[in-house]
């Protein structure tokens, strides 16, 4: 086991290396530079616009620039921001709670719902259960988020008023946050109702980015389950005379979780991508945001670094899929 | 009174080009202690047949028949709840693909500790000391340190004697055996055979041994059903069947058998009419 933990790993040097030129190629393909924004309606001259350029490395040609670059990670500094000037590290350190509570949320939320809707559709194959969670799930996962944002923004927000439309908290509460998840948080400072106007701002956003998730989920689990309940060793349990609750929740499900996990930890990687149009909607203080501004201000090594950490972390999450994989299905374990 | 009496029983499917009739008109018995052979060519309905008396089959299936009793119980009328009190304590059934049968998550101890502790009261060291006689029983080396092993980390002759040890485990009175030979290596057919055999004389448990092979018949059975294309053509105890075959399906699946005929002939490319049969 642990072989196969230290192989993963040392499988994820190459790709991370490949994401370094990805990442730093894009922001610098993309046209304008940090300095001509900055300088905004004001102008710089020519002269000006050379100097500054230069006293920040960036006249240099793109793979000596890009060489410094992968010199400095080698160091373990991710650099610092053109525009906070704090270490991209911090920046990251801060916002990262809020996105990561908001994609825990959703995935819990996701697979809590997904699976044992998946799972029971495929017991009770060709009922009315069946066919009304399977069209319910096709249309979540057609919806666009930015439109089923909106549309939850507008019935419980604008309609009902049953939650906030932005934002992770009540702007009435300010308290210090050591852990950044707004829910413990929220707990630990003790100001009543501050738990709850947590709950309520981070619902809508979990709704929203768990809907894609949870359709793929529930469509998985049903046709994972159909299969594996059509096997001889299903055929062989219930010939044991075991009970059906058994046979379902132990003998099939075991099976029908192999490739659920998997496409669990392929939803963890787009559910980075659902996060970034979440907390656009929803104007959520998450990387989403930060790394939307950083390209907008071609804000260079929070883009480029910002990227590589989230790639890692995208990584590090496939990498727990892979070992949990392993634990469930010895098949792979004893390989 | 039969261990097992069938009459009639016809199976059919609901399929998407239609009904499709898998099983027409079985009639069999079998008394206690017996050994029944059903030999066929594959797709004669033989393993519908099985599956229909152990309650096995998909909700696509209709079962119909006169009768379809065991030891006096009608297995029609049966409840759900039932007839899991009786499959696996008082008959019991394995599959022709033995490493397919078992379920690869799981250890063949928990696998075959699952019936124990589903029909029988054992606490947890007495259920454990039961596997490992029982996998004493059916030959498995190393019986110790096969209950934490895999299927997979067996062979096909291994996981077969898994799954015997699994149907022996409550002392059935009934054991179906379905073509249990026919997917492993011909050196592990004659073991595999052999040990059926040998846990039949000893527990004086009754048989059916479906099958499509002759040698196997002669070998194993007191008695004999020839099946074709969903009907039984013929019936008779092995030594008339031998000595003097009526029906020409019959007499060609025993011209089949090498000492008979010097080599084996493929017979499920070979069609016989209605009106050759007895
Ligand atoms: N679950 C099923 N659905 C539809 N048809 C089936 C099913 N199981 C078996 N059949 C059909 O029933 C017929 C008899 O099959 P079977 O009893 O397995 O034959 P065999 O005598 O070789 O054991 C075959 O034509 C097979 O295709
Ligand atoms: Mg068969």
């Amino acid at each position: 086991m642990l072989n196969f933990i230290v192989r993963k790993i040392a499988m994820l040097i190459p790709t991370l290396f490949g994401i370094t030129i990805v990442s730093f190629g894009f922001i610098h393909l993309l046209p304008g530079d940090p300095v001509t924004l900055m300088a905004g309606d004001k102008g710089m001259t020519v002269q000006e616009h050379a100097a500054a350029m230069a006293r920040l490395g960036l006249d240099r040609p793109l793979w000596q620039q890009y060489l410094g670059y992968l010199g400095q990670l080698a160091h373990g500094n991710l650099g610092t921001s053109l525009v906070t000037h704090r270490p991209v590290l911090n920046d990251f350190l801060t916002f990262f709670p809020a996105t990561l509570e908001l994609s825990i949320c959703a995935m819990v939320l996701a697979v809590v719902i997904g699976m044992p809707l998946g799972v029971l559709a495929a017991v009770k194959r060709g009922t009315w259960f069946d066919q009304l969670s399977m069209s319910t799930a096709l249309v979540g996962y057609s919806m666009p988020i930015f439109w089923w944002g909106l549309l939850l923004i507008v019935l419980f927000a604008g309609v009902l008023h049953w939650a906030p439309v932005s934002g992770r908290i009540s702007l009435m509460y300010y308290f210090p946050q050591p852990t950044g998840f707004m829910l413990i948080d929220s707990l630990l400072s003790g100001e009543p109702g501050a738990f709850r106007s947590a709950v309520a701002h981070l619902a809508l956003p979990s709704i929203v980015l768990a809907t894609v998730p949870m359709a793929v989920i529930a469509r998985q689990s049903r046709s994972a389950m159909l299969e594996v309940l059509g096997q001889d060793y299903v055929r062989t349990a219930r010939a044991k005379g075991l009970a059906p609750g058994l046979v379902v929740g132990r003998h099939a499900l075991r099976n029908a979780l192999i490739p659920v996990v998997t496409v669990v930890g392929l939803q963890v990687g787009a559910l980075m991508t659902g996060a970034i149009l979440t907390e656009t909607i929803f104007s959520w203080p998450g990387i989403g945001k930060w790394i939307v501004d950083a390209i907008s201000s071609r804000d260079y090594p929070v883009v480029q670094s910002g990227l590589l950490v989230i790639a890692t972390m995208v990584m590090l999450v496939n990498l727990v899929v892979d070992i949990l994989y392993a634990v469930i299905n010895p098949r792979i374990r004893h390989a | 009174m039969p261990l097992l009496e069938i009459r009639n029983l016809s199976v059919t499917f609901d399929t998407a080009d239609g009904p499709l009739e898998a099983a027409i008109g079985i009639d069999l018995h079998v008394d206690a202690g017996e050994v029944l052979a059903i030999v066929g060519e594959s797709g004669s309905g033989k393993s519908v047949a099985m599956l229909a008396v152990m309650g096995l089959l998909p909700d696509t299936a209709t079962v119909r028949a006169d009768a379809m009793r065991f030891d006096g119980t009608d297995l029609l009328a049966l409840s759900p709840r039932a007839r899991r009190r009786l499959i696996g304590r008082e008959m019991a059934i394995i599959f022709q693909e033995p490493i397919a049968s078992l379920n690869p998550c799981f250890t063949v101890g928990l696998q075959v500790g699952e019936v124990l502790k589903t029909h029988q009261k054992l606490g947890r060291a007495a259920r454990r000391r039961r596997i490992v006689e029982l996998f004493r029983a059916v030959g498995l080396p190393e019986p110790e340190a096969k209950l934490a092993a895999y299927p997979h980390q067996l062979s096909g002759g291994q996981c077969q004697r898994v799954m015997i040890a699994m149907a022996i485990a409550c002392a059935p009175r009934l054991l179906i055996a379905d073509e249990p030979t026919t997917a492993l290596d011909v050196t592990i057919q004659k073991q595999i055979l052999d040990l059926l055999m040998d846990l039949q004389a000893r527990t004086g448990m009754a048989m059916i041994m479906i099958t499509h092979d002759m040698g196997v018949v002669a070998e194993t059975a007191d008695r004999v059903m020839v099946q074709y294309r969903g009907r039984t053509r013929e019936e008779a105890d092995v030594l008339s069947l031998f000595a003097a075959p009526k029906d020409a399906y019959t007499r060609a699946l025993l011209a089949a058998l090498p000492e008979r005929a010097g080599g084996g002939s493929d017979l499920d490319g070979v069609a016989f009419t209605e009106e050759e049969g007895a």
